[in-house]
């Protein structure tokens, strides 16, 4: 099979702002397992900024490589500018993803904006 | 990086010296066509009948059964194709199984478009066929019956001697795809009631690349490949002398040690399951007695397999997964589907697979790593409640 890139393997074997955040603003769970593939990202908003940021990832290097990268890239971020941030973006990042890999960076981008339409519902009913 | 723990030769194995030595004259200085007259190329004339004698007797087959090809899924493409042409007068229904390797599967699946008919049997939990659904699905124009030895990913091995007996009793041509069973586990054709077989001399410690295919005598089965006359006018396309050489030599050494081999890496196998099924949320696939000897395939909940797979690689250890991100699909493998599990399930299954140069060591090493890999993907998964 292709190899990864080292910036993958990095992010895989040391995935960046791993785990849950109990009180988070917003949730967004994207994927699903027949297809082996489950990303859930937590983020804590203040102030229209993305002040912290957490992820849970069931699938395989790929995908929890672009979980790891897309965390790292929207952290202190507005909403604005994180729901800018593409699959490609991450798949840059990450120095290219082999093409049969690249569903997994749509996760990511999607994962992000899953989590922050969560916390406008929740914002907007306040 | 360190020293390299391999635990898949159900994908390949490694060429062994000997064989390599065997082969060796016929990639440098006895490079005749065995189809010329000289005496350069009558020497690798018998050398081919002499690789054709030892295939022959590692199934108990007569020598003008024994035919070349390039491997184990064209082995499979001219049984089923070869078959389903030259006997579609007669009929044209064919039984296979859900578990088969895609050499059959998709042979069968194109063979559909062409008009033929084909049942897919299901399988029990443990990977193994169910004789009775076998003989409900034969109908009057059943020509062909192709059920695998012994399966690629989960090592079940199923009742074959039944197989043939039922296909024998009705007239039915038996083909069995043996490329994980041949030199590994005892296969006698006759006994069997086995009207063609397929095999691949990788498997069991020859070169890539070659392979042969059993016709019992007075078969009628078409060419796959058609041109010169080699391979008494059945397989065109002048021979791979040095690769049946080495196909010769490597089921001949296979055979003679089988039952010290088997003896030695069942017990390796069984070690190693019974420390995989200590890590919690772990299941076994396949059966636990009915398998190759050298076949371990669990299940890891709530992860998947590609992440085992890296870890693994990280620590030297080469195994393999059913999981779909090893492949270019995104489905998980059709055979941990057809026993029963659940697609999420089904993407966490590691195989390792044991050959006689794996050790106890390597069996205790791999035991000691798997647990904090699983647990360290089990921290990454959102499919446990923490």
């Amino acid at each position: 099979m292709e190899q990864y890139s080292k910036k993958v393997m990095d992010h895989f074997l040391n995935p960046r702002n791993v785990g849950e955040i109990k009180d988070a603003d917003g949730i967004g769970e994207v994927g699903n397992p027949v297809c082996g593939d489950i990303m859930r990202m937590y983020i804590k908003v203040k102030d229209n900024i993305i002040t912290d940021i957490k992820f849970l990832t069931y699938g395989c290097g790929a995908a929890v490589a672009t979980s790891s990268m897309v965390t790292e890239m929207v952290k202190g971020k507005t909403l604005e500018e994180a729901l800018e941030i593409s699959n490609k973006h991450v798949a840059e990042a990450l120095d290219g993803l082999p093409p049969i890999k690249m569903h997994c960076s749509n996760l990511a981008e999607e994962g992000i904006k899953a989590a922050i339409d969560d916390y406008k519902k929740k914002h907007d009913k306040k | 990086m360190e020293k390299i723990i391999y635990m898949d030769n159900a994908a390949t194995t490694k060429l062994s010296q000997k064989v390599l030595d065997a082969m060796m004259p016929y990639l440098t200085d006895k490079y005749g066509n065995p189809s010329s007259i000289y005496s350069l190329a009558q020497e690798s004339a018998s050398a081919i009948n002499e690789a054709r004698k030892k295939v022959a007797n590692a199934l108990n087959a007569q020598e003008n059964e024994i035919y070349f090809t390039s491997g184990g899924t064209e082995s499979d493409n001219w049984a089923i194709k070869g078959i389903a042409d030259a006997n579609k007068e007669k009929g044209g229904h064919i039984i296979t199984s859900s578990i088969e390797h895609h050499a059959v599967l998709h042979t069968c699946q194109y063979l559909e478009k062409h008009g033929f008919e084909v049942t897919y049997l299901p399988v029990e939990s443990n990977g193994i066929i169910n004789l009775e659904e076998l003989k409900k699905a034969i109908k009057d124009d059943t020509i062909l019956i192709s059920i695998m030895f012994a399966n690629n990913e989960i090592g079940s091995i199923q009742p074959i001697a039944e197989i043939g007996k039922i296909a024998k009793e009705k007239g039915i041509y038996f083909h069995t795809d043996a490329v994980q069973a041949v030199g590994h586990i005892p296969i006698d054709v006759n006994e069997l009631n086995i009207d063609l077989l397929s095999l691949s001399a990788h498997k069991f410690n020859g070169p890539k690349g070659v392979g042969a295919l059993y016709i019992r005598e007075g078969t009628k089965i078409s060419n796959l490949l058609h041109g010169g006359a080699q391979e008494r006018k059945l397989r065109a396309g002048t021979e791979n002398v040095a690769g049946i050489v080495g196909l010769g030599k490597a089921i001949e050494l296979a055979v003679k040690d089988m039952d010290k081999h088997n003896k030695y890496i069942t017990e390796l196998r069984d070690n190693l399951i019974n420390g995989l099924l200590k890590i919690p949320d772990t299941i076994l696939n396949g059966d636990p007695k009915l398998r190759l000897p050298g076949n371990v395939n669990v299940c890891f909940k709530y992860i998947e397999g590609e992440s085992i797979l890296l870890l693994l690689d990280q620590i030297g250890v080469c195994a393999s997964s059913g999981s779909a991100c090893t492949s270019a699909s995104l489905k998980p493998s059709h055979v941990l589907l057809a026993i029963g599990l659940p697609a999420e399930i089904a993407h966490g299954s590691l195989r390792l697979t044991l050959s006689y140069e794996n050790t106890q060591e390597e069996v205790d090493y791999v035991l000691n790593q798997l647990p904090s890999i699983v647990e360290k993907l089990r921290a990454l998964s959102p499919l446990i409640k923490k």
